[in-house]
């Protein structure tokens, strides 16, 4: 398999506060992700994970060196190339499912293309779509808040993949869920990363779901401590 | 974003928090039924009173009298003798007042910003009677030339009419025999007039048409220029060639405009030659002014409530922006531009304000037909043509278009707090 670099981090470091206050959240992380692969960025609470995830997705800026998205700088893109970016290369999933629970669940599966601007037929058939993807058809007109722990996540990778993203973020995605459900939503992941060629970046402390993955990077204290395959 | 979405986003989610968007809706909707009703009163009496304004004279029409310093009511100077001025002789509308003579005439003539001169004779009738041969007591004034008099049926007297024509006040209609206005019109009517000798002439007129009642209304029948030549040939015969030809008031027309500067420019100058020049605005003027004022501090109450309501849609709206922000950093880590978020809360502020609106426009009209109706029965029975409120669609979009600017407005600092969100900050809110 020929090896494509999607994201890349170089001397990425990050900081919070000013003089004595000064805190280094990230220092000097450099990091390659190929197309199709799973990383797992494993470490504690405070480590620096979910900062150095919102440096790669694009939620917040580094206080030195450059993340690389399909190798160009992304500090040289103008915000609406960002926002743009975000919207159709990245999907994410979050701990906290972040579902508008009043609404139904195609509602919420198709905000990406509402966002995007796609008209609201193909926004219906490509969110029917996804949910059947994820095997919840049957619940399209049901109201987010009808549904399970392990129904919700599914409706949000359904989001996240609406518009057929590169890379999925994953934010602890089973840290709300029983360990069955868990293990279901995990398998689910694994198999889009590897049917439909998904970079996946599993943000988690889990030490189990970090050794299925095809790479962990484990993080301590803002630094790479090691990298194992 | 495409700008429908938002419109529809922003529209489902002004019904997220029904009672708190009702209560600020219902602020609103007191601001803009105060000032549709207060806007529509204005409108009502201010086209009343046009309209009375035009049965007295046109806007470039005034009307000129020899000044009299003399009053009634003694609060003047007592005015010296003067041999060319002549006093009037104790009945009409300017019993005690001074006439015009001709050389008057003559040097209103020579004026160049006035035209179309027509000196208005003091007409004296004696009695007018109908068909049914009954006599009645009757004020007949000079039409003047330029009057729109605001009638209830036939047509107005053409100024270069030959015939004897005459218009009727409505309240003669029944009592000189007539079934209704209507049927009046076209009619013949007897009116005598005595001489200086005591001897009575009687003349027939034609019945141009009937005059609604009105507030300020020229009183009394209305008689055309040829029947007014005529009554007043047939009440002077008898009277010395010195005693003709006097005149009660005269009509002109202002030519190059009538602002107030050229206004107040002609009347000193008519001032200064012995004579008073008064337009139709000035009658009507202090009444007017009243109206105005009035309605400006109502629409000021209006403002006040309307203000008050906005703090409200700031504070409705700072409430969503932090129950969503979770929402808006969802939606800004999706690629949600800034600028469409404040849309997003901008086009719920002018819902909430066009809603608020719509229902105090909708109730305001309801109410003002409501009273228009009851005070047509009323009130204002005597005064036929007068619609208490009116609502001219102008001052509507006017109303619409303020409070959804004021909504706008008061919705920029909420609409500008969501914008800035900062989507990890937002995702990290518990």
């Amino acid at each position: 398999m020929n090896k494509q670099t999607v994201v890349s981090a170089v001397d990425l470091s990050k900081s919070y506060g000013k003089a004595q206050n000064l805190f280094w959240a990230l220092l000097d992380i450099n990091l390659t992700f190929q197309r199709g692969e799973s990383v797992a960025i494993i470490g504690k609470s405070g480590s620096g994970k979910s900062t150095l995830m919102h440096l790669l997705a694009l939620m917040d800026q580094p206080t030195s060196g450059a993340v690389l998205i399909d190798g160009q700088d992304v500090k040289t893109l103008s915000s609406r190339k960002l926002d743009n970016m975000r919207n159709k290369k990245f999907g994410f999933v979050f701990q906290q499912f972040f579902l508008n629970g009043n609404a139904s669940v195609l509602e919420n599966v198709i905000l990406p293309l509402k966002i995007a601007g796609v008209g609201s037929r193909e926004r219906r058939r490509r969110g029917m779509e996804e949910l059947e993807a994820v095997e919840l058809v049957d619940k399209a007109k049901s109201k987010a808040n009808e549904l399970s722990g392990g129904q919700k996540q599914r409706a949000v990778i359904a989001r996240a993949l609406i518009n057929k993203p590169q890379i999925i973020f994953a934010d602890e995605p089973t840290g709300n869920l029983d360990s069955a459900t868990g293990e279901k939503i995990i398998q689910l992941l694994f198999e889009l990363n590897k049917k439909k060629d998904i970079t996946l970046i599993i943000v988690t402390h889990d030490q189990d779901i970090a050794t299925r993955c095809d790479r962990q990077i484990h993080i301590k204290d803002g630094r790479i401590q090691e990298e194992a395959n | 974003m495409k700008f429908r979405d938002i419109f529809l986003t922003a529209s489902a989610n002004m019904f997220r928090s029904k009672l708190r968007t009702g209560l600020t809706i219902t602020a609103i909707f007191i601001g803009a039924l105060t000032l549709t009703v207060t806007n529509g009163l204005s409108a009502g009496i201010s086209s009343y009173i046009d309209k009375q304004v035009n049965n007295l004279g046109q806007g470039d029409v005034i009307s000129i009298t020899a000044k009299n310093t003399t009053s009634s009511s003694g609060a003047g100077n007592p005015q010296k003798y003067e041999p060319g001025k002549v006093s009037g002789r104790g009945s009409g509308p300017d019993a005690g007042g001074i006439l015009l003579t001709q050389s008057d005439i003559d040097i209103l003539k020579t004026d160049q910003d006035l035209t179309d001169i027509k000196p208005a004779y003091v007409l004296n009738p004696d009695y007018i009677q109908g068909v049914n041969g009954d006599k009645y007591v009757v004020s007949l004034s000079p039409l003047g030339g330029n009057n729109k008099l605001d009638l209830a049926a036939g047509r107005q007297i053409a100024s270069d009419a030959s015939d004897n024509q005459v218009v009727l006040p409505i309240s003669y209609v029944a009592a000189l025999g007539f079934n209704d206005a209507a049927s009046a019109v076209g009619k013949s009517v007897t009116i005598a007039v005595s001489d200086a000798t005591g001897e009575q002439h009687t003349v027939t007129a034609t019945v141009a048409g009937v005059q609604q009642k009105g507030i300020v209304s020229l009183s009394g029948a209305v008689a055309g220029s040829a029947l007014e030549v005529n009554l007043y040939n047939l009440q002077t015969i008898g009277l010395p060639a010195a005693s003709k030809n006097r005149y009660q008031s005269a009509s002109a027309r202002m030519v190059g405009g009538t602002g107030d500067a050229r206004l107040k420019e002609i009347k000193d100058r008519l001032d200064k030659l012995g004579f008073t020049g008064t337009t139709t605005a000035d009658r009507l003027g202090a009444f007017k002014t009243v109206i105005n004022a009035i309605t400006l501090v109502l629409n000021a109450f209006a403002i006040i409530a309307l203000l008050a309501a906005s703090f409200g849609i700031v504070n409705t709206l700072l409430m969503s922006v932090q129950e969503r922000t979770k929402e808006i950093g969802l939606m800004k880590a999706m690629g949600m531009r800034s600028y469409r978020i404040f849309l997003l809360f901008s086009i719920e502020a002018v819902l909430i304000g066009f809603w608020g609106s719509a229902v105090g426009v909708a109730v305001a009209m309801a109410v003002g037909f409501g009273a228009n109706h009851i005070a047509a029965n009323g009130i204002l029975k005597d005064l036929p043509g007068f619609d208490l409120l009116l609502f001219p669609w102008q001052s509507i979009a006017g109303i619409f278009l303020l409070i959804m600017a004021v909504a706008f407005v008061a919705g920029t600092l909420p609409a500008w707090r969501a914008a800035r969100q900062n989507p990890i900050t937002a995702l990290r809110y518990e």
